[in-house]
């Protein structure tokens, strides 16, 4: 296959972009007692919202100035503004099977990586408690996984095409595959790390199998849980857009790959922001289930 | 006679690899129904061990524990723990850590009665108000007559208490010890309690039982709390019996079998 080697290293890049530390808020409390939340709320929400925009702004020209000239290898912003329009414009267009907005190509891969992911997050945490209960499985079993784990998403796909003989099988097994472990490794970890005290509370209780496993398993692991669904709906993503390029359908990888081929970087780069949007948004969704679930755990 | 709890030649010995540490040597001591008996020893001597064993958390290597002529082996709500660091689950409310238990204990009752039974017990403890907090939202002392409250609500035949006003400040500690004092008076529970503070074991308890220094620790002594009860805390403070008692326990701890730096 004649992929360039750049495409799929982005494995190595996770954790996502991080967030710009929210700024303080200072000292309008003692002037303004009585609508000092809304300055303060205005004020947070500035503060947050100004800094990423200015960058953005200044990329953009850096960009546009940096691309300008005649016969430079990539278009400026103002090209892809020109040539994309469209895509940006309409996400959700349907002009033919094959030509959809991006919108909903974003949707059709996302279909993917709930089946590949949804099913890591519940083979992964349920193997992973079963090991974490066991220290001999724990001592046999970790290097394997420590191992697999590095693994690049697209180096699994000739051989999951080999078994399931069809794409769509084979991408969502391939999103399966990387994102099991670091879910099935943390919730490991965490059960490893449960307490005793909550167990001897179980043991007391006499809670069965099936009652530990939900009342205090579960709860208690959540937070290591949540930290591996959190990597793990990354690698997902990450491995999507490679596996769909190489396997086709009508997916944003796919349309990436079907763009190059037919010379529209232009579409290439507007392709590109919604996946970053994309992946940032899944790692927050995640984050933010996490922050839910967990609430009260750590006290 | 036969004993309600019999610790029968229990030992205890701890092997990690090859390396063999005994802990706990020819333990043997029998409680009666309704009696509240403090353990009282040295930080390390095997206080938390034997409590484990007689709750059934760990096995014992030697000897037996029988509950009414019937050997333990594993632990069951009808020997409730308060432990040592109250143990409740951060994840659940006041209310839900309690109502684990009994769902549990008594799958048998109806909804409304198993509710009525929860909040009975939270107000036994003055917990009632707090009942939907986390255990992160409240002090360490309620965190405490939580982790009671549970123990109490599995109507346990035995209530083990390990160190239960240990972590908490004085104030907290006597008002507790009050509340200790009434729920035994009412519901009449036979209570092993461990403690490192003289002063709560002779208030508390009807017997005191002194444990030797470890390695191979052993009961050196037991003392009869031969105290009127109720006990009022500010009358006994000059009571003639008290001080003996507690002189009983200061000399054992402080002359007979001093803390040694463990090697
Ligand atoms: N699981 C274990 N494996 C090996 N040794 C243990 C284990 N549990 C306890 N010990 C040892 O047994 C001894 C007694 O421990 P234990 O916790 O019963 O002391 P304790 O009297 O409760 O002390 P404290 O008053 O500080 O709580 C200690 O020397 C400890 O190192
Ligand atoms: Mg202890």
């Amino acid at each position: 296959m004649s992929l360039p080697a750049q495409k799929d290293e982005p494995v190595s890049r996770f954790p996502a972009p991080s967030q710009p530390e929210k700024a303080k808020v200072i000292s309008l409390k003692q002037a303004l007692p009585n609508n000092f939340d809304f300055k303060a709320l205005g004020m947070t929400l500035l503060a947050n919202t100004v800094p990423p925009l200015v960058v953005v702004l200044v990329l953009l020209a850096v960009w546009q100035v940096a691309f300008s000239h005649p016969g430079s290898s990539l278009p400026p912003p103002s090209e892809v503004w020109a040539q994309s329009w469209d895509l940006i414009i309409d996400p959700f267009f349907v002009y033919g099977t094959q030509d959809i907005g991006l919108g909903l190509r974003v949707l059709v891969s996302l279909e993917r990586v709930a089946y590949g992911f949804g099913l890591a997050a519940i083979c992964g945490v349920l193997v992973g408690a079963i090991i974490g209960q066991s220290v001999w499985m724990m001592r046999g079993l970790d290097p394997l996984f420590q191992v697999l784990r590095t693994v690049p998403p697209l180096a699994w796909l000739p051989i999951s095409l080999a078994a399931f003989m069809d794409s769509r099988p084979s991408a969502i097994f391939v999103i399966f595959i990387t994102a099991i472990w670091p879910v099935l490794i943390n919730t490991a970890v965490g059960i490893r790390n449960i307490p005793q005290d909550y167990r001897n509370v179980a043991q007391v209780l006499r809670l069965n199998q099936v009652e530990f496993f939900f009342k205090i398993m579960i709860p208690a692991a959540a937070p290591y849980i949540f930290s591996g669904l959190r990597i793990g709906v990354g690698l997902s993503w990450l491995a999507i857009v490679a596996a769909e390029m190489l396997t086709g359908g009508v997916g944003i990888g796919f349309f990436i790959w079907d763009a190059w081929n037919s010379s529209r970087l232009t579409d290439i780069i507007v392709a590109l922001v919604y996946i970053g949007l994309v992946g940032f948004v899944l790692d927050k969704l995640v984050s933010f289930i996490g922050a839910i679930v967990t609430r009260g755990t750590t006290a | 006679m036969a004993s309600y709890l019999k610790l029968d030649h229990i030992g205890k010995t701890f092997t990690r690899g090859a390396q063999k540490s005994e802990v706990l040597r020819d333990i043997n001591l029998s409680i009666d129904k309704g009696e509240y008996v403090s353990i009282i020893g040295h930080s390390g001597c095997g206080k938390s061990t034997l409590l484990n064993l007689i709750a059934g958390l760990t096995e014992v290597s030697s000897g037996g524990v029988l509950l009414e002529n019937k050997e333990v082996s594993a632990p069951g709500p009808d020997r409730a723990v308060v432990f040592q660091n109250h143990s409740l689950l951060p994840w659940l409310t006041v209310y839900d850590n309690v109502k684990l238990a009994v769902n549990k204990v008594f799958a048998n009752r109806s909804g409304a009665e198993r509710h009525d039974w929860i909040m009975e017990n939270l107000s036994l403890v003055q917990m009632a108000h707090a009942k939907d907090k986390r255990p992160g939202e409240i002090s360490g002392g309620m965190k405490q007559r939580v982790g009671i409250a549970r123990a109490l609500a599995m109507e346990p035949k035995i209530l083990l208490l390990d160190e239960p006003f240990g972590a908490l400040d004085a104030l907290t500690r006597a008002h507790l010890q009050d509340q200790m004092m009434e729920i035994h008076a009412r519901l009449g529970n036979t209570m092993i309690m461990i403690t490192h503070d003289v002063d709560e074991a002779v208030l508390l308890s009807d017997r005191i039982v002194m444990m030797t220094n470890g390695p191979a620790a052993t009961i050196g002594e037991v003392l009869e709390v031969p105290l009127e009860r109720p006990r009022k805390r500010v009358d006994l403070a000059s009571d003639r019996m008290y001080l003996k008692c507690r002189e009983a326990v200061l000399k054992f701890l402080y002359e007979r079998h001093r803390f040694v730096e463990a090697a």
